[in-house]
């Protein structure tokens, strides 16, 4: 860093023009698609009229946010996002930590190689696809649950996307289901850093695979584990559009345990047209979503500087 | 019987259950994938099955005599996977090489404008209002390719920390003694020597295209423009409303009949296909990406 310092004081800066030519056209798809929006969140303070348009609209201060709050949805939609993201961290890590040991311990043999392309499979099919699939197991009349699981146990069919107590369960499945295969590799790559003599020390002193796993392992893979914890955390306002949108079918009935902010701002935008309460939604995610990053980085800083992201 | 040790004994128990985890991985899929060779009639009469009683080909010798629209669908797809990422990996390295230059006076601050689109976002509401109301992007094939995805942050610093770690200053100061001008310098050394990041996030891009369903959900009503997704969305919506009633034919058109579960499956199987296809040979590239974007962008 020094060196590169002297080394622009002797020989000055580039030329910035071509530079940022070069860089323009980038700069300008960020300046339109992400800063401008930026400037949009005003239309969370209007009474949005679709003739008066989106300067046309008249002001209606902080009534948005008070009706929104006045709701039971801004309970149910806020609930349900932080509930299920933490289970999905909670699970989740310790469901991908336990699939990359034991894939680890297996070695690189190509039948390993063939497990780990099968766990990786559901991560690339799209929410529509999977939605499909959930659909052939659980819709009522033809679902393979109803007519080849249930039948077998002689018990009673399901109604399967109208029964808002089976929701939790199916959601938190679905998202291993997908994610599992893809956080298992984070996890492999920190096992394969870790030092061989260590595991080699402990089974001269007589420790057991498990006894390593439990007292080297996953010591080891703290800072992993704190790192990308905080990182959801950071997200932890955000939901998997696509999880709690398609997967249910939009299924009304159960939106109690289905509705996320991300879902909310969907249907408030796109259905109900009521875009003032979809923007104040969005506004109020978009600015507890940023303190949250900012205290997660702050968290990363004091925990590990080098994996901050500032 | 020979005691096994524990090493062995380990290993057997992890075989196990990752196999039974390759399976509850696959086995769903394959579901799908059966259902799509399944005779219509007794998939009506016995539901989804991963052994039916009487299999057929008729699904997919509709979608070939019928399938008009899902041909459209399916070659909007392929258009839009093609031109999103050609755009976004010019976009994305563009931007990202000056960045990494150590002498460019605004890389630092060119840094800080990339990386306040990752902690801070206006919402969607004012996106779309943007996107539909001032750029008029709504039914054209733009809508699928611009609005989110085109250039991200994290794609942005991936390629730049490959610039900054691995390719040395010296390579731009002997081209820049040669005489060769900023742009030269980027045309002809500095993108073909970004290969193989570009290629890991080609990938991770044109699975993202492939895969999107959300700007076409916000900005396309007119089926014509459907991707593969949207056009899945649409006949699952369909079989909605039949089953609440209202019998309507969403599809505009008013041409096409509702297709049967087993076209529907078939459909959904020939969304999987291409990825299904290619998996096999990019798969390395693939566990790369994920290492390298999870361990620091």
């Amino acid at each position: 860093m020094i060196s590169a310092k002297k080394k622009i004081k002797k020989q000055g800066y580039a030329k910035s023009g071509p530079l940022l030519l070069i860089a323009l056209p980038g700069i300008l798809y960020l300046l339109i698609n992400n800063y401008i929006p930026m400037f949009g969140v005003f239309l969370a303070f209007k009474d949005f009229n679709y003739v008066k348009g989106v300067f046309g609209s008249d002001w209606n201060g902080f009534k948005n946010f008070r009706f929104l709050f006045k709701t039971r949805d801004a309970i149910i939609m806020t609930r349900n996002t932080i509930l299920y993201n933490v289970a999905f961290i909670v699970i989740g890590t310790v469901v991908a930590i336990i699939v990359a040991i034991l894939l680890f311990e297996l070695g690189t043999h190509i039948k390993v190689k063939l497990i780990q392309s099968a766990l990786l499979l559901p991560n690339l099919l799209s929410w529509v696809i999977i939605s499909f699939i959930g659909f052939a197991f659980l819709n009522s009349d033809t679902g393979f649950i109803n007519n080849t699981l249930i039948k077998l146990f002689h018990g009673q069919p399901v109604a399967w996307y109208t029964q808002a107590k089976y929701w939790p369960l199916i959601l938190v499945f679905v998202f291993l289901w997908k994610t599992t295969g893809y956080s298992a590799i984070i996890y492999m790559a920190s096992i394969a850093g870790i030092d061989k003599g260590i595991f080699e020390a402990a089974k001269l002193d007589g420790a057991n695979k498990i006894k390593q796993i439990i007292y080297i392992t996953v010591p080891m893979l703290k800072s992993t584990i704190v790192i990308l914890a905080l990182m959801s955390v950071g997200r932890i306002f955000y939901s998997d559009f696509g999880l709690f949108y398609q997967v249910p079918m939009n299924s009304g009935v159960i939106f109690n345990v289905t509705q996320t902010i991300d879902t909310y701002v969907y249907r408030g935008l796109m259905q109900l047209h009521d875009v003032g309460m979809a923007a104040a939604a969005g506004l109020y995610q978009s600015v507890a979503g940023f303190t949250l990053v900012m205290v997660a980085n702050g968290l990363v800083r004091k925990f590990d500087k080098e994996n901050a992201l500032f | 019987m020979r005691r096994l040790s524990d090493e062995k004994k380990f290993q057997l128990i992890a075989s196990i259950i990752l196999v039974i985890l390759a399976l509850i991985a696959l086995l769903p899929i394959a579901l799908i994938v059966i259902a799509s060779f399944t005779d219509e009639k007794t998939l009506l009469a016995n539901g989804y099955s991963y052994l039916p009683k009487k299999l057929s080909l008729d699904a997919y010798y509709y979608m070939v005599k019928q399938g008009a629209i899902i041909f459209r669908a399916y070659g909007i797809s392929i258009l839009v996977t093609v031109v999103g990422t050609f755009l976004s990996v010019m976009l994305t390295t563009m931007i990202a090489y000056p960045m990494s230059r150590k002498n460019f006076k605004y890389a630092g601050l060119l840094a800080f404008f990339v990386f306040f689109t990752m902690l801070f976002n206006g919402g969607i509401v004012s996106s779309y209002m943007l996107w539909s109301r001032f750029f008029h992007i709504k039914n054209t094939i733009w809508a699928l390719i611009i609005p989110n995805y085109l250039v991200t942050g994290f794609n942005i610093f991936l390629v730049k920390n490959y610039y900054l770690n691995g390719i040395p200053d010296s390579l731009i100061e002997s081209a820049q003694i040669d005489g060769a001008t900023e742009l030269t310098i980027f045309r002809k050394i500095m993108f073909p020597l970004a290969v193989p990041t570009v290629a890991t996030i080609s990938l991770f891009t044109a699975l993202g295209y492939w895969n999107d369903w959300i700007n076409g959900l916000y900005y396309i009503t007119n089926p014509n423009f459907f991707g593969i997704q949207n056009l899945l969305i649409r006949i699952m919506n369909n079989i909605q409303f039949l089953k609440s009633g209202t019998i309507t034919n969403v599809l505009g058109t008013g041409a096409v009949e509702l297709p049967s579960t087993a076209v529907r499956m078939a459909m959904a199987v020939i969304g999987i296909l291409p990825i299904v296809v290619i998996y096999p040979f990019l798969q390395k590239h693939f566990i790369k990406g994920v290492v390298i974007g999870a361990v620091k962008g």
